[in-house]
């Protein structure tokens, strides 16, 4: 193995930044992983339960509007009560998403929130309506984040159990079809909804190619069912809405007649140590992290370590920063493509933005600098299509619309969001180190002003391939 | 100072010669978007937030005014299509389309989707083409397996066009995506030296490359200044001008879109789509339906216009939503999502003057759920039957692949 310690930023983290000095070695990126995560308190995130307040204020403002006289005064101050509650919310958005940043811009522990990112991934979980939007980040910092150094289980059940997730996959709409309240109301027609059992075993565990039928998915359905959302308690397991067990899932029975949530957390826990599931992640994180076609022996020593460790998710990180694939060096032509959103957060940390500005973000500056520059290179903030999440094949990125439209996010936004664009001379020696490559160099001290030299530099392959 | 007072276009003649440029450099080769899959066009344009058919298209029904008493209470618009009903007064900009028989409409009509009236679903279920949610990693559009499916398909270009990637046109075929709302400011020098870092990436530079051609073919405006010498406060200011949203025309983002997928389709292109947002008007909807009707009216006629005559009269537009409205109105004057839609036809190529499929009863007992236009036929089969005429796809791709599970039934006689 052969550390470099600008791999460790660029491939590892959110690279190169001209004020943070990087970790020095693979033991630091662990401990920094393994440790406590260094909080920034200017730069919160709400716990579920607060998070769970604001979303029934804003639910109780429009449930009055309906409520009250149509037409009246009484209404309209309503709807005006509402509406700027809405753009508070909308704010309060803006500034999640500038809390975000400023971890990925600010923070020696690239490496965790590189993985928030990537777990945020594979556990997509869009908001569908205004609510879940705003709630979204909440779910982030509360289901996936505490979990990226910990156990895979661990955070399979914080996310799939999340409100946020039960909404996104209809799993508040699944009622076991011989439960007590489908009995009870036979005229609605309550029953089961696959698409929460159906994503957790195609998407979240064993994967496409894993082996399961669909009287696995079914199976696991009716074991979910009784898992709902209570608006004002979140997460809540209701045995009237379950489906009678046992039930069998990949040939293990769970739960009784009488149901009990802890037979949910059992399969799941099954489902995170199941091979196919421990062959899916790993295979996944190299090729998010290292290449699209990872090296075998990589993908053989990150598997054995899921399995030995029972899915510890520091020990598989672990496997993979020991291993001399990892820190290949990127060959002409060759390496990772960077997603948009890592392309984007990259260069406001090659540029060092400054804290306060991210803090004080406004949600309008916010679309304008990140949410119709990343439309248009393909990633909308956090909505991919759907519960997969975004492609990792870097074919699907480098296209002509994507190269365009981050020239010109490389052109003009640097610009707005520093007072004083650095000196391209320097910018490329921060940001690409002493391996930048003759031709950028040369670039950068051609240019005819700062903001094409630095946007020659985030523009090279030496930035964009990792 | 102060000196340089150039014209959009100007700059735009300036971009193109940065593509020429560049493309007669060895290492960005040119690039082809060759294409010889017959002759006629498909435009797909997805409606966002659903559109409220029953007002575009209002019918002289005591039912409907009855339960829209503001929205069915105005004057009428005097463009009548058929048996009293009325088009509404801001498609006006469409009327002489119309009466040129290039206009049709599908009314009745509705997507799978039931129950829920979720914008986010719905759509996905209108792009996708099928009958259930799609699920998994298996997501991808119906016009992408149309693509796959026609005769000839790997020499036909397709473009999704605008800045909103569109589930519609994601698959394994290959479908070019731009936007022309991507637009930068970029000097000869600054244009040489970025060829030179990416010369070693020849993926990267073929990607530039074809971004620099789109581009400087009015997508979007590659803006170069041949003269270096230009002083570095005017650069700057053409540079802010280009990141504003106004700079850029926000107003007028949806005629650039039309715009550039008439120009790649007169060339080689015969399949584009885009989307075009606005329609949720839960509020004040006589007022708010104004600006997408007038932004669907500028989009067709652009095509019109950008197309030319003959290509024209070999196209066939297809304007759809996830969901039409509720059939009474709400408390505030607007509309809720509801069921039962329409879908708007244009085109040379279709037979224009006519009025498609079944508007069932406006009664209340006639309604879906007692609230939304009961849905008379799938809207997928007036699709499939656009696409079988126009690119003569068979009954079982259609039936099995492009729309699974949909019936393609009766010829209803779209094209003319």
């Amino acid at each position: 193995m052969v550390f470099d310690p600008d791999i460790a930023q660029t491939r590892f983290g959110y690279g190169r930044s001209p004020k943070v000095v990087g970790p020095q070695g693979v033991d630091e990126m662990l401990a920094l992983l393994r440790a406590p995560e260094v909080q920034m308190p200017w730069f919160p995130f709400p716990s579920d339960a607060e998070m769970r307040e604001k979303m029934l204020a804003l639910l109780n403002a429009r449930r009055k509007i309906s409520k009250a006289e149509k037409g009246s005064d009484a209404q309209q101050a309503l709807q005006k009560a509402f509406k700027t509650a809405r753009r508070a919310s909308k704010q309060e958005g803006a500034k999640w998403i500038g809390a975000t940043l400023a971890r990925r811009v600010w923070s020696r522990d690239g490496l965790r929130e590189r993985l928030v990112a990537f777990w945020n991934d594979h556990f997509s979980a869009p908001g569908k309506n205004v609510i879940y939007r705003y709630t979204e980040p909440a779910y982030v910092a509360n289901a996936i984040r505490p979990h990226v150094g910990g156990r895979f289980e661990d955070m399979l059940i914080a996310a799939v159990l999340h409100p946020q997730m039960l909404h996104f996959l209809d799993q508040n709409n699944s009622v076991g079809p011989n439960s007590a309240i489908a009995k009870k109301r036979p005229q609605k027609n309550l029953g089961l909804n696959e698409n929460l059992a159906r994503e957790i075993l195609e998407l979240h565990t064993l994967g496409v190619g894993g082996g399961y039928t669909q009287d696995d998915v079914r199976q696991l359905a009716e074991l979910l069912t009784g898992v709902t959302t209570i608006q004002k308690e979140g997460t809540a397991y209701l045995s009237k809405r379950a489906e009678p067990g046992p039930e069998t899932v990949l040939g293990k029975e769970y739960g009784t007649r009488r149901a009990r949530v802890s037979d949910v957390h059992a399969v799941l826990r099954d489902l995170a140590r199941h091979p196919d599931t421990a062959r899916h992640i790993t295979h996944k994180l190299a090729v998010h992290f290292v290449s699209d076609t990872p090296d075998e022996d990589l993908l053989v020593s990150m598997g054995a370590r899921y399995l030995e460790t029972d899915g510890d998710l520091a020990e598989v990180v672990e496997a993979m920063l020991r291993h001399s694939a990892a820190w290949a060096a990127v060959e002409d032509g060759a390496g990772n493509f960077k997603q948009p959103e890592l392309f984007v957060s990259s260069a406001l940390r090659a540029l060092a933005v400054p804290k306060k500005q991210l803090r004080d973000v406004k949600s309008h500056q916010l679309e304008r600098l990140l949410g119709t520059p990343l439309r248009t290179m393909g990633q909308p903030w956090r909505r991919p299509f759907g519960p997969d999440g975004f492609e990792e094949d870097d074919g699907h990125w480098l296209t002509a619309q994507g190269m365009a439209a981050r020239l010109q996010w490389a052109l003009g936004v640097p610009a707005e969001v520093l007072d004083a664009l650095p000196d391209p001379r320097d910018f490329v020696q921060t940001t690409l180190g002493t391996s930048a490559p003759a031709s950028v160099r040369f670039a950068a001290e051609t240019a005819e002003n700062r903001r094409e030299g630095v946007a020659l530099v985030l523009m090279s392959p030496a930035f964009q391939r990792v | 100072m102060g000196k340089i007072v150039m014209d959009r276009r100007g700059f735009l003649g300036r971009g193109l010669a940065v593509g020429c440029s560049l493309a007669a450099s060895p290492v960005m080769t040119p690039v082809s978007f060759a294409s010889t899959g017959g002759e006629n066009r498909l435009v797909v344009i997805i409606l966002r937030g659903g559109l409220d058919g029953l007002d575009l298209l209002q019918p002289d029904d005591a039912g409907l005014r009855l339960l829209r008493p503001t929205l069915a209470a105005r004057a009428p618009s005097g463009m009548e299509v058929s048996g009293g009903m009325m088009l509404h007064a801001a498609a006006k900009p469409l009327w002489p389309m119309w009466q040129a028989g290039e206009l049709a409409f599908v009314q009745g009509v509705s997507t799978p989707y039931r129950n829920k009236r979720s914008h986010f679903d719905g759509q996905d279920l209108l792009e996708a083409g099928t009958a259930q949610m799609p699920t998994g990693a298996t997501r991808d559009g119906w016009l992408n397996r149309m693509l796959q499916n026609m005769p000839g398909s790997q020499m036909t270009t397709a473009y999704a066009v605008g800045a909103d990637p569109m589930l519609l046109s994601q698959g394994a075929a290959e479908v070019e995506t731009w936007s022309p709302d991507v637009g930068f400011v970029l000097s000869s020098q600054g244009a040489r030296l970025l060829e030179m870092t990416m010369e070693r990436d020849p993926a990267m530079a073929l990607a530039m490359q074809k971004a620099m051609t789109l581009a400087g073919e009015g997508g979007g405006g590659v803006l170069e200044m041949a003269d270096s010498g230009m002083m570095m406060d005017e650069l700057e200011t053409m540079m802010d001008a280009q990141m504003s949203p106004q700079g850029r025309g926000k107003a007028k983002a949806h005629l650039r879109v039309a715009e550039f997928a008439a120009e790649q389709l007169r060339d080689t292109a015969r399949v584009a789509c885009f989307s075009i947002g606005g329609w949720d008007t839960h509020a004040a909807q006589a007022r708010t339906l104004k600006a997408p009707l007038k932004n669907l009216s500028d989009s067709l006629l652009a095509l019109k216009v950008g197309l030319g005559e003959t290509v024209w009269g070999r196209t066939t537009v297809l304007a759809m939503t996830e969901f039409g409205r509720t059939v009474a109105e709400n408390g505030t004057k607007g509309t809720d999502h509801g069921t039962g839609g329409m879908m708007v036809m244009a085109g040379g190529a279709i037979r224009g003057q006519a009025v498609h499929g079944r508007l069932a009863g406006l009664e209340e007992v006639d309604l879906f759920q007692g609230r939304d236009l009961m849905p008379t036929d799938d809207v997928r089969r007036y699709a499939a039957w656009a696409i079988r005429e126009s690119f003569g796809l068979d009954r079982a791709a259609l039936e099995t692949v492009v729309f699974p599970g949909m019936q393609l039934g009766d010829a209803p006689g779209l094209l003319a």
